[in-house]
């Protein structure tokens, strides 16, 4: 667990930044300029601060009398733009950390397997792709045996095609290394693909942080990260196959019907559903052809984003402010989610 | 005929002292050039402008002032030279005398180069290795000091080219004693102060032209080699 809570002057800006980041990867999320660089920064001890209080587990990194140097912190932090050391093959730059930090470097054929860096060992940082170099920075960070991994953006500098190429790799990084991670974007699909805690900053001030899946069906929340992202993110379990094909799960609120998946009964997994996919009615609707038709209750409305009761998960629907009035839809409302589509993820 | 016939062993001694005191000078006063041009780059403090003004000065005064102020100094009846004389150190009409003054006049060129290359060395790259755990006089020689070499090579070599020319500084501070304090640009000086020198002299020249031309090829060709490492 990582407790943040810090202010600091700058010309121009104040940061008041206070925030937790549980395990797993953390996003601290705005628009450019809010301070998010300079937040992750004061945690890796790049920075002095004016006052406040950073611990990372039962390690107090920052107070008002101690403040430990960036070499002391044990934080590994990737760059946005990598910063290899040019005079070092990518090999010397993997074992910088091990040459003076115990601990450190001891995973090194298992990071250089997990990165695919093997083929680039012998080469010099100017001769990688931006793809590559970023993967490089990945695995020195990690090889410096951190308690806590930033990012600052790690995918901005690169091209779609790059991103695509090392988003799989920080699926893995998240999933296989149980390393809590601190990850800095602005960018929408990647904070949806990698975050379970989301930190919404502007202009200096943390403004929420939660789960993704509180933020995603947070009616009032939910539009900064994209009108075209709202909507569940619900945790379900297979239950078996119909004689149809269709995989059978089960949530929290009933169970639901999705097209033929390949996993075994019991297996665990996350349901997307859109804001945008979802229709309300407060009749039990006949003749659909829409498979899911969930009992749920109206918690909240905001504008036209309805968020929903189901069992103990929320949800959320996007209708318009006229439906909204036509129906009555006020808090405690009971009606049916008729659920359009469904995107499984893994859990 | 031997090179022995073609240079007098005067000249000989001339060039071979000359070559001592430029690289002795060089050698020596490399790492606190170093050490003044990463405190000029990298350091904000009271007297950081005087700092910059002192260092700079031998470049700015005329080497005879130079010269008469390390004599004023340096010399035996001075402040510090009557303090290192019981110590067995003595600088004034010695070698060391001279390889000294060469030292103070190459001293400016060489922290201005160094300086440059120390301010073209990223300093986020030394933040990274910061939180890689590095301690901080370990980045210092395993990242700055790697990323400056160009730089210090280059200093190296206009310091040594310097202080192989230096006259002014040199002969008021040590004389033009052949054998004792007598470089190369002296034994040139002396050389065209009599009626029949001026064959030798030019000789001498052909030899200064020689050293400054290899000075220059060896240190491209060392930077051609490290820039190829990268």
């Amino acid at each position: 667990m990582l407790e943040v809570a810090f202010q600091h002057a700058f010309p121009g800006l104040t940061l008041d930044i206070a925030f937790q980041a549980p395990g797993g990867v953390t996003a601290l999320f705005g628009p450019s300029g809010c301070g998010k660089t300079t937040t992750i920064n004061a945690i890796a001890g790049l920075m002095r601060l004016d006052r406040g209080r950073i611990a990372l587990g039962d390690r107090l990194l920052f107070d008002g009398q101690t403040d430990l140097p960036p070499q002391a912190r044990r934080i590994g932090y990737v760059f946005q733009d990598a910063r290899l050391f040019p005079h070092m093959t990518v090999a010397a730059n993997l074992r910088y950390p091990a040459r003076w930090r115990r601990g450190a470097g001891r995973d090194f054929d298992r990071i250089v397997d997990m990165l695919a860096l093997e083929p680039l060992l012998t080469r010099r940082p100017g001769t990688l792709s931006g793809g590559e170099r970023q993967r490089v920075a990945i695995g020195r960070a990690l090889l410096s045996d951190p308690d806590l991994l930033v990012m600052d953006e790690p995918l901005a500098a690169l091209d779609e095609a790059r991103k695509a190429e090392i988003m799989p790799w920080l699926e893995r990084l998240r999933d296989e290394i149980r390393l809590p991670i601190l990850y800095v974007s602005h960018s929408v699909p990647e904070v949806l693909r990698l975050a379970n805690t989301v930190v919404l900053m502007r202009q200096g001030r943390v403004t929420h942080a939660g789960p993704l899946a509180d933020i995603l069906t947070d009616p009032e929340l939910a539009p900064e990260l994209g009108a075209r992202e709202a909507g569940a993110l619900i945790r379900a379990r297979i239950v078996g196959r119909e004689p149809d094909g269709l995989t059978r799960v089960a949530t929290s609120g009933g169970t639901m019907l999705l097209p033929a998946l390949d996993m075994a009964p019991g297996r665990e997994l996350r349901l997307r559903i859109w804001a945008h996919e979802v229709i309300l009615s407060r009749e039990a609707p006949q003749g659909l052809s829409a498979l899911n038709v969930l009992p749920v209750r109206v918690l909240r409305v905001h504008g036209g984003l309805v968020q929903l009761a189901l069992g103990d998960e929320r949800m959320l629907a996007q209708i318009t402010p006229r439906s909204v009035k036509a129906l009555d839809l006020q808090a405690g409302a009971a009606c049916h989610a008729i659920v359009k589509s469904v995107s499984v993820l893994p859990s | 005929m031997t090179l022995t016939d073609w240079l007098g062993p005067q000249e000989w001694q001339a060039v071979r002292l000359s070559l001592r005191v430029a690289g002795v000078a060089m050698l020596a006063s490399l790492p606190f050039a170093i050490a003044v041009a990463w405190l000029l780059a990298r350091r904000r403090f009271p007297g950081h402008g005087l700092l910059s003004g002192i260092v700079h000065l031998p470049l700015v005064l005329p080497p005879v002032v130079t010269g008469y102020l390390l004599l004023l100094t340096f010399g035996t009846q001075g402040p510090i030279g009557s303090l290192l004389q019981p110590l067995g150190i003595t600088f004034a009409f010695r070698w060391t005398g001279a390889a000294l003054a060469a030292a103070i006049m190459a001293f400016p060129l060489m922290v201005r180069t160094i300086r440059l290359g120390f301010e073209s060395v990223d300093p986020r790259l030394e933040q990274a290795a910061a939180t890689l755990g590095a301690p901080r006089i370990w980045i210092f020689l395993t990242v700055t000091l790697p990323l400056i070499l160009p730089a210090m090579l280059a200093g190296a070599t206009l310091g040594f080219a310097k202080a192989m020319g230096e006259f002014g500084a040199t002969i008021t501070f040590v004389s033009n004693i052949p054998g004792q304090t007598q470089t190369l640009p002296s034994a040139i000086y002396a050389l065209l102060q009599v009626p029949s020198g001026e064959a030798q002299a030019m000789r001498l020249v052909l030899v200064s032209v020689v050293i400054a031309i290899g000075a220059v090829l060896v240190s491209e060709w060392l930077a051609r080699r490290m820039e190829a490492r990268r």
